[in-house]
């Protein structure tokens, strides 16, 4: 392990692919390996693209890269792609579209299995973001798993969010509903060259209140409106929306000048910051709830808990009464103390 | 967390038949495998890195082209550079049974022809990588 690390530190290649198999299979390897890199942390730009699934991700994923790439700066890339419900099993294909960043020792790409994760990323994938840092990756990319409303995972693990969507996806009420859109800080209008893409274009301004008059209009008076950015401050940051046709290279220099744009924005505003204290609180939640239903795993045998669950489905006992009995095993807090212990 | 194999499935070279390729991919996801799949047109270079990335247990490879002579010998010497050589290969494809021995000999684990079941490199790669695991603890 700490020959891995000090590979990670080094930048080498199969260091870090091995060091990321080891943070994905196990969550102790991943304590050990966040433990040790952690001071190295927090150089990256940490970009999420997310958008329903065929909207285009990787093509731009790879744009962008290259984009990067001219730019001299190192590129890290974390492509998630679902597990099956079923078999655990994954068909990972994001690197077809990302061909064109083969050959080039300034990026690694890495495709990963959601594993049963609902948000979008992939449980590990806070950590193996972590190793990518310190392995020095300027820029790192995360493409989540085709998502659809409800998957904002990775505005909390991101420090800019993409959101990518298609024409011929649904009507403009679907611009207006709460979810994934509310999460981007850049919108990008793939396929552009297709029709209809000017509308999604316009609904999303609309919905942004970015109409060419400043606000929306409405029997001709204009009605001002502030929104409140994702993370509920109000940044200034005016989101843009962007057309681009990933497959043939078009908007995506502009797409890449708007991230350096957030960039920049959230270092001038103190923004950074306050998202990065977002995002480790966040994590430090996740954790804890991961360890504490450990936790839970260890007090109650998995006998007692299926009892349980099959006292809930025939109606025995209701699902409250069932958890409160869970958290009997639990000594309240207060209580923990060398006394307590010794009654037992 | 459960340990999953990963599974690199390649084409190498210019052949633009991937129907096999991706029955193939479809049925290890189907066992229960991570299955990267890196599509057409694939240079042997390519592959190699792709596999170092993404730390593939075993990778396998597609060739109707009749190339599969040089393809294979340049993939197992671009393994053995990268100090990959643990890593086992498997080849699908229209292969001669005469190139079959020289194949085995460059390092090929497991060669399957058409009409070879799905279940049956299923099979190979549990087995294979179960030794593999085997060798490691010893």
């Amino acid at each position: 392990m700490n020959e891995l690390i000090a590979g990670v530190l080094d930048g080498r290649a199969r260091a870090i692919a091995r060091l990321l198999t080891l943070v994905e299979n196990s969550e102790s390897a991943a304590e050990t390996a966040v433990t040790a890199l952690y001071p190295h942390t927090g150089q990256a730009h940490i970009i999420g693209i997310t958008g329903p699934p065929g909207s285009g991700k990787s093509t731009l994923v790879n744009e962008i890269a290259k984009r990067l790439r001219q730019q001299g700066q190192r590129v890290g890339i974390l492509a998630i792609d679902p597990s099956s419900p079923f078999t655990g099993g994954a068909l990972l294909g994001d690197r077809v579209r990302m061909r064109d960043l083969a050959g080039d020792s300034g990026v690694f790409i890495r495709s990963m299995a959601s594993r049963g994760s609902l948000g979008g990323l992939a449980q590990a994938t806070w950590a193996a973001i972590k190793v990518l840092d310190a392995a020095g990756f300027a820029k790192i990319l995360v493409e989540t798993v085709g998502a659809g409303q409800a998957e904002v995972d990775i505005a909390r693990a991101a420090h800019t969010t993409l959101v990518v969507e298609a024409p011929g996806m649904g009507d403009d009420v679907q611009a207006f509903k709460a979810g994934i859109l509310e999460i981007a800080d850049i919108l990008v209008v793939n396929k552009a060259d297709r029709p209809g893409s000017e509308r999604v274009v316009r609904s999303l301004e609309l919905m942004l209140h970015l109409g060419p008059m400043g606000g929306t209009r409405h029997h001709g008076r204009i009605l001002t409106a502030t929104i409140p950015a994702a993370n509920g401050t109000s940044s200034g940051w005016q989101i843009p929306v962007l057309p681009a046709t990933a497959s043939e290279g078009r908007g995506t220099a502009e797409l890449v000048t708007q991230i350096q744009q957030h960039l920049a924005h959230l270092q001038m505003s103190g923004e950074w910051q306050e998202r990065e204290q977002e995002r480790c609180r966040h994590e430090l939640r996740q954790l804890l709830q991961m360890r504490l239903l450990a936790r839970l795993d260890t007090a109650v045998s998995q006998n007692e808990q299926d009892a349980l669950v099959t006292a809930v489905a025939a109606r025995e006992i209701d699902p409250y009464t069932a958890v409160r009995q869970l958290l009997n095993h639990f000594p309240a807090n207060h209580e923990v103390s060398g006394k307590s212990a010794s009654t037992t | 967390m459960e340990i999953k194999p990963r599974i690199l499935i390649a084409k190498p070279g210019l052949d633009g038949h991937d129907r096999g390729a991706k029955v193939v991919a479809r049925a290890l996801r189907d066992a229960g495998m991570e299955v990267i799949y890196t599509g057409l047109r694939q240079t042997p270079e390519m592959i190699v890195e792709s596999a170092l990335q993404e730390d593939a247990d075993a990778i396998g490879l597609s060739i109707l082209s009749g190339a599969h002579l040089p393809l294979v010998a340049r993939i197992m010497e671009l393994l053995t550079e990268n100090e990959m050589d643990d890593v086992p290969v498997f080849l699908g494809g229209i292969i001669p049974p005469d190139d079959i021995p020289t194949l085995q000999g460059m390092g090929v684990a497991g060669i399957f022809g058409p009409g070879a079941s799905t279940q049956e490199i299923v099979h190979f790669i549990n087995d294979t990588l179960a030794a593999a695991q085997g060798d490691r603890a010893v």
